[in-house]
């Protein structure tokens, strides 16, 4: 995309400024996450990249082709792309679960045993039963099991750039764990291109090499996800807060302890702390036996 | 403390199409008591926002009995009473939305209160700095980002001012500091106006703000008590697909490697304090 801005109800009293001036490319194969204050563009720039809103000024291409474009091949890239929403509440419009998940890959030609294996298959990665929830209705369902069923039915559509906006938002736990492993999972056997927006760090840290910061519709930061998740200065500048174990880590660290603070994952910090300790303990043994 | 909500014996069944039956609430005996703070925790599908729509007569029981503050939400003739007492901020915020800008949004429930306009514009500035979205009065909702709807809808359930609020899940969408505000002024109320408190939370982190933590499971209470009591059920929870607040995942895993600190942690300060411990006293670890 190249110097993508986007500003809403423009010419009105309304006019809000989204975003301004981001640039930046993803790669096939590629896993970028976007994080931000509340407010700060996330969904607005997913839904530019996925062509569902067209740029006041500059362009998204997908492939070298713009994103929002009318044409067939235009159309055909935006094929390929699926896109969990924010608040995916809104896109269900099926009467059952099975014909919900089932939408997009009947579109795309699939049917019978094929089309019955999609949707079971699509169910499994995100936790759901395929038996005991296929002819539920939607909107009976808790909240969770409803983001659920929305992520499958995008997962469903097996895209090639798979995009989701706060995709663990209301899911448990377990459930959480289990749809980032799956998607990780997807992407080591597939090509598959993920960008995920989130403002739970520990998630990006989770499924992204790559982390790009909005502040107020501005890039205040980006790059590889050990760099960005460790710039706590920068983090907090934009209105974020470092990763749990990051903060753990720095307080350790002001303690006289010299650990490193890319330790993101909460089984990598506590590996860090013990590594240190012990080694603190040893060079405590090492200095009273020389002296 | 006397009590404000009592379930008795209560069920919740909800019957499908095909014919089947689903149990989402299964024998509740629950008392909280009025200005108490309550947590309440459980994988997805485990009866959580069923349960929570009884304590302001959402839903009415299957079996067995609901008082609210001494009245019985079987009895329609109480039902106004009961919702002037128990508001409900709604897991999905969209669902909550009712007027075309944000203050006119918030002001919908003290205007139902036939409050003066002086009034309702006093409870509407308050609750719209309390979630930081004074600059976007004028702003239709629908224009909102995530996060700040999620804010329009604490905001709405605060103006109203009842003596309990049931918050479901408030702060998913929301940044750190969201989130860190959403929970300041919840303890705040809680603490200094006495308001009665039920959160419904996946973040373990913001259960231990609670006094009391219920855990349920399909349909169930299956595990309650004070945070620390709860979370050193490390176990139970595993079991039930939830996790420990993050400074004591930390440190239960700081345990396995041989670091001795200690089971009751949940906070970072505990944890740095506990460190600091164990960096001046130099013990090898095992
Ligand atoms: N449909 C819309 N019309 C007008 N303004 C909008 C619209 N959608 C978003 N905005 C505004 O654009 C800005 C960015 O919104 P966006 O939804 O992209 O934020 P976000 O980073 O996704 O935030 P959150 O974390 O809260 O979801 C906000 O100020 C918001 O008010
Ligand atoms: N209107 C309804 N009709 C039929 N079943 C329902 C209805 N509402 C909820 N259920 C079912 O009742 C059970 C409990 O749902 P509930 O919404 O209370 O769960 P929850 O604990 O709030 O979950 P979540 O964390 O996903 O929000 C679930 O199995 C759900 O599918
Ligand atoms: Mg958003
Ligand atoms: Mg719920």
């Amino acid at each position: 995309m190249e110097s993508l801005s986007h500003i809403f109800a423009a010419g009105t009293p309304l006019r809000r400024e989204a975003l301004r001036d981001v640039n930046f490319r993803v790669e096939t194969g590629e896993r970028v996450g976007i994080a931000g204050h509340t407010g700060s563009g996330k969904s607005t720039l997913v839904q530019l990249l996925a062509g569902l809103l067209k740029p006041t000024a500059g362009q998204v291409l997908l492939d070298g082709v713009p994103a929002h474009g009318h044409n067939t091949t235009a159309r055909d890239r935006r094929r390929r792309m699926g896109m969990g929403f924010q608040y995916p509440e809104d896109q269900i419009f099926e009467g059952t679960v099975f014909r919900e998940v089932a939408f997009g890959p009947r579109n795309a030609g699939l049917k019978g045993k094929e089309l019955q294996a999609r949707v079971t298959w699509a169910l499994g990665m995100v936790g759901l039963d395929a038996d005991t929830v296929m002819e539920r209705v939607p909107y009976t369902l808790s909240g969770g099991e409803t983001r659920r069923v929305a992520l499958a039915s995008t997962i469903a559509l097996q895209p090639e750039v798979l995009i989701l906006d706060e995709p663990t938002a209301g899911l448990d736990p377990r459930g959480r764990d289990e749809l980032l492993t799956q998607i990780g999972d997807w992407h080591t056997r597939t090509d598959l291109t993920l960008i995920v927006v989130s403002h739970d760090l520990t998630v990006l840290a989770r499924t992204v090499d790559r982390v790009i910061v909005l502040r107020g519709g501005r890039v205040s930061a980006s790059g590889p996800v050990r760099h960005v998740l460790s710039g706590t200065a920068t983090l907090r500048e934009s209105g974020l807060d470092p990763l749990p174990s990051v903060l753990l880590l720095e307080q350790v660290r002001a303690g006289g302890a010299s650990v490193r603070i890319d330790r993101f994952l909460p089984e990598e910090a506590a590996a860090e702390i013990a590594r240190a300790l012990e080694a603190g303990t040893r060079s405590h043994v090492t200095r009273r036996e020389s002296a | 403390m006397a009590p404000f909500i009592e379930t008795r014996g209560l069920y919740h069944v909800f019957r499908l199409e095909d014919g089947r039956q689903i149990a989402a609430v299964r024998a509740v005996d629950l008392t909280i008591g009025r200005g108490e703070f309550v947590a309440l925790i459980g994988p997805n599908g485990s009866g959580k926002s069923t349960l929570a729509r009884h304590f302001n007569a959402l839903l009415l029981p299957t079996s067995g009995s609901v008082w609210v503050d001494g009245l019985s939400t079987a009895d329609p003739a109480n039902l106004w009473r009961i919702r002037r007492r128990v508001g409900m901020v709604f897991q999905n915020p969209e669902n909550q939305i009712v007027a075309s800008t944000v203050e006119e949004d918030v002001a919908f429930g003290p205007e139902n209160r036939a409050l003066p306009p002086a009034e309702i514009r006093q409870r509407v500035d308050d609750a719209l700095a309390l979630v930081g979205l004074r600059d976007q009065r004028t702003t239709p909702p629908q224009m909102l980002s995530g996060g700040q709807k999620q804010l329009l809808a604490v905001a709405g359930a605060l103006a109203a001012r009842p003596d309990c609020i049931v918050f479901d899940e408030p702060t998913s969408m929301l940044d750190p500091r969201g989130r860190h505000q959403v929970m300041d002024t919840i303890r705040r109320l809680n603490s200094e106006a006495g308001l009665t408190v039920v959160l419904i939370t996946q973040a373990m982190e913001e259960a231990t703000a609670a006094r009391r933590i219920l855990a349920m499971d399909r349909g169930r209470i299956v595990l309650q008590g004070d945070p620390r009591a709860v979370f050193a059920q490390e176990e139970r929870l595993a079991d039930l697909g939830l996790e420990l607040p993050p400074m004591a995942d930390i440190a239960r895993r700081l345990r396995q490697h041989g670091v001795p600190v200690s089971p009751g942690i949940l906070s970072l300060t505990e944890l740095t304090r506990a460190l600091e411990a164990e960096l001046r006293a130099g013990v090898t670890p095992c």
